[in-house]
């Protein structure tokens, strides 16, 4: 038997520990809350699988996923073609690329509560902008406070108007990566526009778009922060998604058992999900 | 098929050209003729990329006009001209397999299904790629790949003229000895116009019946390879191929003889031209190291197998010399002997001798 030296180990410890006490020990006093039940003065009982089938059972919980899949869906349908669109008609070289670099990347500077804030005040029907251009030069009643539609275009316009420019900017180093002579072939072949964005740019971008998918798929299927400053998941619940919905149950009615069984499930499935599609997406690599 | 003629053309990258220093080709007139196997050598920068691409239609030269059989194409798109052209990275089609990448510029053509199959599995079969048409192109190995880019400009039957720029740079030599083999076959098959650019001798040579020796944006000569390497036109063509190139030496031309280093140099005609700076051109292959004649001392020998190179001094300049006998030690002193036939004379760099007729 040949000898191995462990002591590789070591140098992985200050990692280990650090992941340990930053993602593993919250998440299994996740854990311990979502299989307990408690009646105060910290007893605790043991609970089972209880919280998850009141979970998965409860009509609120499937609300809250339906919206916030059609918020996900909706999204990605939205941004990532007119991520593509606008990473194609970027110029390649010159003084503009920075520019449009510049621009492409200044939502996705500002603080996430910021968005919200902003969108709120711009939104706002007797001051903001948007509000009153919409409500009192083109006459439309636009309202999100009363108008569940109103409330949904609102926070997805502004999903948009924040992240697109991610899906730009990853579409965008996939395109310049190509390089000329393929673009050079394939007029030489005679391929229309259409071709050599269907077997060019779009294989060459296949990588980045993967991983723009699922950074939108998992920043957007937990997307907290900007629709709780514009909406707070209203009118009624009508934008309350999983998130919103998630912290009224831990914090604003502190059911600690059901919210951890919550917690533990949304986070199941956005791993599932993203899980799926990654090795969908690249089952083809070797 | 077509003859293809550079009519005066010129290009410069820059917008408002000033001196004949901003031009990436000056003046190039030339005829390239049907069905001919030409190569387009020259150093990296020298301006046969950007030739290449003006011949295809990727570029639009700023001045002059380039015609195929007598019709002016120069604002013509590549796709209208009916050329194809071979990159120096093999370009495929990633997520087609290998049929439909040598069916691609077919099918963007509008050929029916039964000929495209006809067509793609006849230049399969010639490229040896018959068993891998089902595959990935993508899974292929770099030889594979360029062959499929040579495969998409065979496969049309009416090109003008099939282009390859650099195409063996990433090929292994094992292999590239044998893709240019398949090439130099393929066009006895097919008889098309094929320009080969390259900044490699022995590619040219090997493919090409004529070689376009092109410096500094310029053609300097237009040849056979045996015509190149026997008589070159210009010290450039003498000194670029070769190996060692030519032996170029300064000399001193006074009542028609030529001195080199104080010793009168015989040469193969009479001196025609004049020039400010006048050399004697002659290949190591035709220096003699001999009992008398131009005295030198010997630096260095190198074995290349078949021959020897000796690199001797004569005064400051060096000359190189084969010889197929055991070569002296470094150090002695020896003569040389500069075979009269092949010692040529150039003014300013241009051949400046006439053979006796």
């Amino acid at each position: 038997m040949k000898t191995e030296n462990q002591r590789g180990w070591l140098f992985v410890l200050p990692v280990l520990i650090l992941v340990a006490f930053n993602a593993l020990v919250p998440l299994m006093t996740v854990v311990n809350y979502s299989v307990q039940e408690t009646f105060g003065d910290n007893l605790f009982f043991w609970h089972g699988v209880g919280w998850f089938e009141d979970v998965l059972r409860s009509d609120r919980f499937h609300a809250a996923l339906g919206r916030q899949a059609l918020f996900t869906f909706t999204i990605l349908l939205i941004e990532v073609p007119l991520g593509v669109a606008i990473a194609l008609a970027m110029p390649r070289k010159g003084f503009w690329v920075s520019v449009c670099l510049v621009l492409m990347a200044l939502p996705l500077l500002i603080p996430w509560n910021v968005v919200g804030a902003m969108w709120n005040i711009f939104t706002l029907p007797d001051i903001g902008l948007l509000g009153y251009f919409m409500n009192h030069v083109l006459g439309i009643d636009y309202n999100m406070t009363q108008s569940p539609l109103a409330a949904w275009v609102t926070i997805i316009v502004m999903d948009v108007w924040h992240w697109t420019s991610l899906v730009v900017l990853l579409a965008y180093a996939g395109l310049i990566s190509i390089p000329e002579a393929y673009y050079q072939a394939a007029k030489i072949d005679g391929a229309s526009n259409w071709a050599v964005f269907r077997y060019i740019q779009l294989p060459k971008m296949k990588r980045v778009l993967t991983i723009a998918v699922l950074l939108r798929f998992m920043d957007s299927f937990n997307i907290y922060t900007e629709p709780f400053v514009l909406t707070g998941g209203g009118p009624g619940n009508s934008t309350t998604l999983l998130s919103i919905d998630l912290v009224k149950v831990a914090l604003g009615q502190f059911d600690l058992g059901i919210a951890a069984a919550m917690s533990l499930i949304y986070f199941a499935f956005t791993l599932l999900v993203s899980w799926l599609f990654y090795t969908i997406m690249t089952r083809n690599e070797q | 098929m077509a003859k293809i003629t550079l009519d005066k053309l010129r290009h410069s990258y820059l917008p408002n050209p000033a001196g004949p220093d901003d031009f990436a080709l000056k003046q190039i007139d030339l005829d390239w003729t049907d069905g001919g196997a030409y190569a387009l050598l020259g150093p990296s920068g020298c301006g046969k990329t950007t030739l290449l691409n003006i011949i295809s239609g990727l570029l639009t030269p700023s001045h002059g006009r380039v015609l195929f059989d007598g019709q002016d194409v120069t604002h013509l798109p590549p796709d209208r001209r009916n050329i194809a052209q071979v990159f120096q990275f093999p370009v495929i089609y990633d997520t087609m397999t290998v049929y439909d990448n040598l069916a691609f510029p077919l099918r963007n053509r509008g050929v029916d299904e039964a000929r495209v199959d006809a067509r793609v599995r006849e230049i399969a079969a010639m490229l040896e790629l018959e068993d891998r048409l089902a595959m990935r192109a993508s899974n292929l190995s770099p030889d594979n790949k360029q062959k499929i880019s040579m495969g998409r400009g065979l496969v049309r039957e009416d090109v003008n003229v099939i282009m390859f720029d650099e195409p063996l740079t990433v090929i292994d030599p094992e292999l590239k000895w044998r893709l240019r083999s398949k090439l130099k076959e393929l066009h006895q098959r097919i008889a098309v116009t094929m320009i080969y650019v390259t900044h490699d001798q022995t590619e040219a040579l090997t493919f090409a019946d004529q070689v376009v020796v092109m410096q500094l944006g310029e053609v300097v000569q237009i040849g056979t390879p045996v015509e190149l390497f026997e008589r070159p036109q210009h010290t450039f063509v003498g000194h670029f191929i070769g190996s060692p190139g030519m032996n170029i030496l300064p000399v001193e031309v006074d009542g028609g003889v030529a001195r080199f280093a104080g010793h009168a140099v015989q040469l193969e005609g009479p001196i025609v031209r004049q020039g400010d700076r006048t050399e004697i051109g002659v290949r190591p292959e035709y220096v003699r190291l001999a009992d008398s004649g131009i005295p030198a001392t010997v630096r260095k020998a190198a074995d290349i197998g078949r021959y020897t190179v000796v690199e001797t001094m004569v005064g400051d300049h060096v000359v190189n010399a084969i010889t197929d006998r055991l070569p002296p030690a470094p150090g002695a002193r020896v003569f040389l002997h500069f075979e009269p036939s092949q010692t040529r004379l150039y003014a300013d760099g241009w051949i400046a001798t006439e053979v006796w007729k």
